[in-house]
């Protein structure tokens, strides 16, 4: 357990063979059961995970947004998780393809692997805030690893000054024949990049959230709209999905 | 690719490179001996294995609570609601968590009756559980025409739902007015050739009145509560957590309504039950069968722990051991009120 700040946390997390075995992966997410108070498992997006003996493990960012995640901040070295995954789609990446990854707040940590992993060039767009949340221990791998690395704060305190959108704008302009972008973080944000990327005919893939209950899509709670009409569900359909196929005005 | 899907009932907190662990303490209470205890039994003439179901709109149409347990292990299961034709549900959010409870407005979100036929009641029917058929019309006539639909697909059971609190034409106004809960049960029993259950809601003032009227048109058993009607807001934006702004409550807390109402409606009725309503446990399981359900059915448990309908049948039994019964039906209507 590392605490970035008073309210984010960076988790690794033994997780039996699910990384080999079962092939969990950077951006799908585990549902994990956080204490007896709290009914509906937390859906907890996967940062990184690593094949090491004697266990994978997977490495959790998240912040304290109510009491589960409260009392999952709380756990010590050693104690037990019952957790259930590994679950949800995680972004469709080819090794060879040319990403432009997008993150907002949060919605960086599921990008880090991918960010890490592939082997042609990505550049990466990472907002946050303000300076004070722009966590160099998640910003650097991304420095490390991508060809680029763009900052934008909402408050300019570091980096560009400006929401993601306008610097994607910017970076699809000037051309770099981007296979995807890869986006992740709150809906508005990715509203604004899906619809740069489309300008730009880019494809583009977005990681989305909604108030989930089953994580297994039994119960049908995590209802994203489509285009189409039809409904979809973060859990089993997504949480990654494709942003043409997305109704953004729902 | 989506890979196989497992519970993984442990996972070790750790810090990168320096992971420790701790003895693993999961050691099981001293259990009576239960082999020796009937577990089966009848609702309206259904044999059912033991007295544990899903509950419609929990479990989907098995498929993906499947990949935990063999479905064969349960006595019964309740499909998805159904409707005539497919319906894409409510806006999201759709689901709220509250004290012991969640709320949500699904809003009946299903393929269609037809689609159900076709393309997932095969596949239920190669486990040996019994089936039952959840649905909702937007008039009689929507009851009867499904109701005809399922007995031909060889469902063992219909459930009519006359209380689902999200559908505004048509659901809760049957389910809160006797005559016309009756209306629907006795087209529902006119088209149907297999046993029809009514579901009940509880978000009526006498519970009573209403088993009595649909009892009185020819219901072969009854299935109850239905979710009570809540609401949650967020004080920061003062916007209700669901975009339907109201939705159903389920889960531990409305377990004591539902014991109170299986209480009552089987004072009033002589009909068979299904009780359901924040059963997560065999003791709350007991409960409702101590007021008088024959058979009982976990929903909002199942978001928790998967396993927890096998877990209430296994705790339902072991009770029953305790307390010296040779069957689990033994326990059905054994209250002793004051």
């Amino acid at each position: 357990m590392t605490q970035l700040d008073a309210d984010t946390w960076w988790m690794v997390l033994d997780v039996g063979r699910l990384v080999l075995k079962h092939g969990l992966c950077g951006g799908q997410f585990l549902h994990i059961k956080c204490g007896d108070g709290q009914l509906l498992r937390r859906p907890i997006s996967v940062a990184r995970t690593q094949w090491d003996e004697p266990e994978d493990t997977a490495a959790l960012i998240f912040e304290i947004r109510g009491e589960g995640t409260r009392w999952l901040s709380q756990r010590k070295v050693g104690d037990k998780l019952d957790v259930l995954g590994p679950l949800g789609n995680g972004f469709d990446v080819a090794q060879e393809g040319r990403y432009l990854l997008v993150g907002g707040g949060i919605g960086v940590p599921p990008l880090m692997e991918i960010g890490e992993l592939l082997k042609w060039p990505r550049t990466a767009v990472l907002g946050f805030r303000t300076k004070a949340k722009a966590f160099p221990a998640i910003v650097s791998r991304f420095e490390e690893h991508c060809e680029q690395t763009y900052i934008c704060t909402d408050d300019g305190t570091l980096g560009r000054h400006g929401f993601v959108d306008g610097q994607v704008r910017d970076i699809l302009a000037r051309g770099n024949n981007f296979t995807s972008v890869l986006a992740c973080g709150p809906k508005p944000m990715l509203k604004n990049v899906a619809k740069a990327a489309a300008e730009f005919g880019v494809p583009c893939q977005v990681s989305m959230e909604e108030r989930m209950a089953c994580g297994v899509g039994a119960c049908l709670g995590c209802a994203v709209r489509m285009k189409d009409g039809t409904m979809k569900h973060v859990c089993k359909d997504g949480p990654v999905f494709d942003a043409g196929e997305v109704d953004w005005d729902a | 690719m989506r890979e196989e899907r497992f519970f993984e009932p442990e996972g070790t907190v750790g810090c990168a490179g320096n992971v420790c662990k701790s003895e693993q303490a999961f050691s099981s209470p001293e259990k009576s001996d239960v082999s020796c205890i009937d577990q089966s039994i009848e609702l309206a003439g259904v044999a059912l294995k033991n007295p544990v179901a899903v509950a419609s709109g929990a479990f989907g149409f098995g498929r993906e609570y499947g990949q935990f347990f063999d479905l064969s292990e349960l006595g019964a299961i309740c499909c998805k609601g159904l409707t005539l034709h497919a319906r894409q549900g409510n806006p999201p959010p759709r689901i709220a968590e509250t004290p012991l409870g969640i709320l949500n407005s699904v809003g009946l979100q299903n393929p269609g009756i037809d689609v159900f036929i076709q393309h997932e009641l095969p596949s239920l029917r190669q486990h040996d559980v019994a089936i039952i058929a959840n649905i909702s019309g937007n008039t009689p006539e929507e009851y009867g025409i499904m109701c005809e639909k399922l007995s031909e697909s060889g469902v063992d059971l219909i459930e009519v739902n006359i209380s689902c609190p999200n559908v505004k034409a048509g659901g809760l106004a049957y389910g809160t007015r006797p005559e016309l809960a009756a209306e629907v049960t006795k087209i529902a029993k006119n088209h149907a050739t297999v046993p029809v259950m009514v579901k009940l809601s509880p978000n009526v003032t006498d519970i009573t009145e209403i088993a009595q009227a649909v009892a009185d048109a020819g219901a072969d058993a009854l299935s109850l509560i239905n979710t009570l009607r809540g609401m949650r807001i967020d004080v920061s934006t003062r916007r209700p957590i669901l975009k339907m702004n109201t939705g159903g409550l389920s889960g531990p807390a409305v377990l004591p309504v539902a014991v109170r109402m299986v209480w009552e409606v089987a004072n009033a009725v002589s009909l068979p039950i299904l009780g359901m309503g924040g059963v997560s446990r065999g003791e709350d399981a007991a409960q409702l069968m101590l007021a008088g359900a024959s058979a009982v059915a976990v929903g909002t448990a199942l978001f928790t722990d998967p396993y927890a309908p096998l877990k209430v049948r296994d705790g339902l039994a072991e009770i029953a051991a305790q307390q010296g019964l040779s069957s689990v039906r033994a326990l059905t209507g054994g209250v002793r009120p004051w």
